[in-house]
């Protein structure tokens, strides 16, 4: 049975059918938020004060708040440079695809945060950087843009006020790398996704050279709910230092993989066994990652873990995007780190050699491990390079995000990598020659 | 083919969202790999280079960074399977093979008849519905033995 999360609001809109259009949209309350702050003139900085009070923090990966992010951006008396915000819609992160549903089904949803965050911050254009491959999610926001622009919500003099505000779509091409604030940005501006040494930090220098506010497709849509029900009302969900609802992805070694609305600080086992319906086919749980791959994994016997920044950081992994990946008592563990680390070594933008060279060295090591042809010091080594590659020793986290799950993996499944090593084959499959065993043919079952 | 002129209306259009040229390059290729045969030829690049005042190398630098630009000719048909993790968990390698085998495309390649190009990708914003293919730009989510079959017969 599913203990529903206290209140729900991020999904509820998709769930009714034409969710996408106009009409659907404000018949549900759409555009309130919107027309309150112009209609009954809610100055610039009480809607970022609102946000800041909420708590609201990142969903893109990183957790920061909101608000506060918000506050970076320049004094515009003081700085008249043009200010852009740019929406990350990259959505790459391997388990991650809560943005993909939330633009599909509720694109005005995502606009009139836009509009919001805008207004807030003085800005003259929003753009929406949308992961190339995300055709249906990308065409629904035009259409929403559209619509939106027919009814004097997007462009000049908005519902007659003075406030203007443009918001343009932007299409990717592919690269993990463009969903790094700084890549993102090169990118847009029609470039390699090379991320940029920061500082320069994106409020002071961010698109062609301007000030920019760069928000997660999930954040920026929690903003209208902020500002229509209030920052008591959005710290009624969640913990005290992560409120609200998130979207949580499980997928995997489940039952029910899907996209469930939870309030964050929801036991991870809560989430495993009352929504997904458990580990699929009747097995054990083996190890998690909470929030995305490049979450350090961890073991089953953490899964009772709350599902918050500081309770995952308390056990050594990271919230990151909330996507849970479940691994059952049949996966491979250092096949999946192999997976993974084919991806980074994949999506590194070779700028710096401890990433470039880092990654592939992780890539190859696992590769040669899971092929039964591991050799003495090849855990040593993994741990080597990882300390070389992290935290924090080159221009972006894609360093971290490789290296950090690779050091979790030896933590937590230490045993496991030396069996593959010392049995130079997967513990878990066969041991005799030319063909699977049993429990072999039930793994691949 | 060469970049034809309803393109080149339509990114003086495109361009007008920016406040530089230049930002325009990659949704501009898109538009070109979409219209003009899949691909984006030596020639699309060095027009393309010309409309956006740009040297060839810096398209090209751009089109070879990002890997849904594909600069060689592709089969009639491109499918595209995750095998990242929460894909390969799901059986995405079964996937694989079963999708090489049923339109004779290597793993990574195109079939000798030119109808099918096989690629493997990384994660595609689909985990909750894996394994999952992209089909000529279109998502099949939730695959099995039987789904794949099906789709791909449909083509034959
Ligand atoms: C390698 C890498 C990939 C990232 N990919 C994404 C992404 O696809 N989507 C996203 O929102 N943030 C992504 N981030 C995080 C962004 O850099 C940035 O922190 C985020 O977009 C800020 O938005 P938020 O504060 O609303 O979370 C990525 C970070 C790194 C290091
Ligand atoms: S850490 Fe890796 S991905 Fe990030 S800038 Fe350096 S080389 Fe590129
Ligand atoms: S891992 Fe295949 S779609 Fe995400």
């Amino acid at each position: 049975m599913i203990t529903p999360a206290s209140e729900t609001y991020l999904l509820t809109r998709a769930e009714q059918p034409g969710s996408h259009t106009i009409e659907v949209f404000k018949r549900l309350g759409g555009y309130a938020a919107i027309e309150k702050v112009l209609k009954q003139g809610i100055s610039r900085s009480d809607v970022t004060t609102e946000v800041k009070n909420s708590g609201l923090r990142g969903r893109g990966g990183a957790g920061f708040p909101t608000g506060l992010k918000w506050t970076f951006m320049p004094d515009p008396e003081k700085d008249p440079r043009t200010r852009y915000m740019a929406v990350n819609a990259d959505e790459s992160e391997p388990g991650t695809c809560k943005d993909r549903v939330l633009m599909r089904e509720d694109p005005h949803g995502l606009i009139e945060g836009c509009l919001l965050a805008a207004y807030a911050m003085q800005l003259s254009a929003v753009y929406i950087y949308v992961r190339g491959e995300y055709r249906v999610p990308y065409d629904r926001l035009q259409a929403a843009i559209d619509e939106a622009r027919a009814a004097n919500l997007v462009g000049e003099n908005i519902l007659g006020t003075d406030f203007s505000c443009e918001i343009h779509m932007h299409k990717g091409a592919g690269a993990y790398i463009c969903g790094e604030e700084t890549g993102l940005m090169e990118s847009l501006e029609g470039k390699r996704g090379h991320p940029r040494p920061k500082p320069p930090f994106p409020a002071g220098f961010g698109l062609w050279g301007q000030p920019t506010t760069v928000n997660n497709v999930e954040s920026i849509f929690n903003v209208p709910f902020i500002i229509n029900k209030g920052a008591q009302w959005f710290r009624g969900m969640g913990t005290e230092a992560s409120p609200g609802n998130f979207l949580c992805g499980i997928s995997g070694h489940v039952n029910r993989p899907g996209i469930y609305e939870v309030p964050l600080g929801i036991s991870a086992e809560t989430i495993l066994n009352e929504y997904a319906g458990g580990v699929w086919k009747g097995r054990k749980l083996k190890g998690w990652f909470p929030g995305g791959s490049s979450t350090g994994i961890l073991p089953a016997e953490m899964i009772s873990t709350a599902m918050d920044h500081d309770s995952i950081k308390g056990v050594g992994s990271m919230f990151g995007t909330g996507a849970m990946i479940i691994l059952d008592e049949t996966a491979c563990t250092v096949r999946a780190s192999r997976v993974l680390a084919h991806f980074y070594d994949h999506e590194s933008c070779g700028q710096c050699s401890q990433c470039r060279e880092g990654t592939q060295w992780l890539y190859q090591i696992f590769a040669r491990i899971e092929a039964g042809k591991g050799e003495v010091g090849d855990l040593e080594a993994l741990e080597r390079i990882s300390k070389q590659m992290a935290p924090g020793k080159t221009i972006c986290a894609l360093a971290d995000a490789a290296a950090i799950p690779t050091l979790a993996v030896l933590r937590h499944f230490h045993d496991e990598l030396e069996a593959h090593i010392r049995e130079g084959c997967c513990p878990l499959r066969s041991k005799g020659e030319g063909g699977q065993s049993q429990s072999a043919q039930e793994v691949h079952a | 083919m060469a970049l034809t002129d309803a393109l080149k209306s339509e990114f003086e259009e495109l361009v007008k969202k920016y406040p530089q040229r230049r930002a325009g390059l990659i949704p501009a290729l898109h538009r070109c790999q979409e219209d003009l045969g899949g691909w984006i030829s030596p020639e699309i690049m060095e027009d393309l280079a010309e409309f956006f005042e740009l040297e060839p190398i810096e398209v090209y630098g751009v089109a070879s960074f990002y890997p849904m630009f594909k600069l060689r000719p592709q089969g009639k048909h491109v499918i595209g399977i995750c095998e990242n993790v929460a894909c390969d968990l799901r059986g995405s390698d079964e996937i694989i093979d079963q999708v090489c085998k049923l339109t004779g495309a290597p793993d990574g390649g195109t079939s000798a008849d030119g109808k099918f190009t096989v690629e493997r990708l990384q994660c595609q914003g689909a985990c909750t519905t894996a394994p999952m293919f992209d089909l000529d730009g279109v998502y099949h989510e939730e695959l099995d033995a039987d789904k794949v079959a099906a789709i791909l017969g449909e083509l034959q």
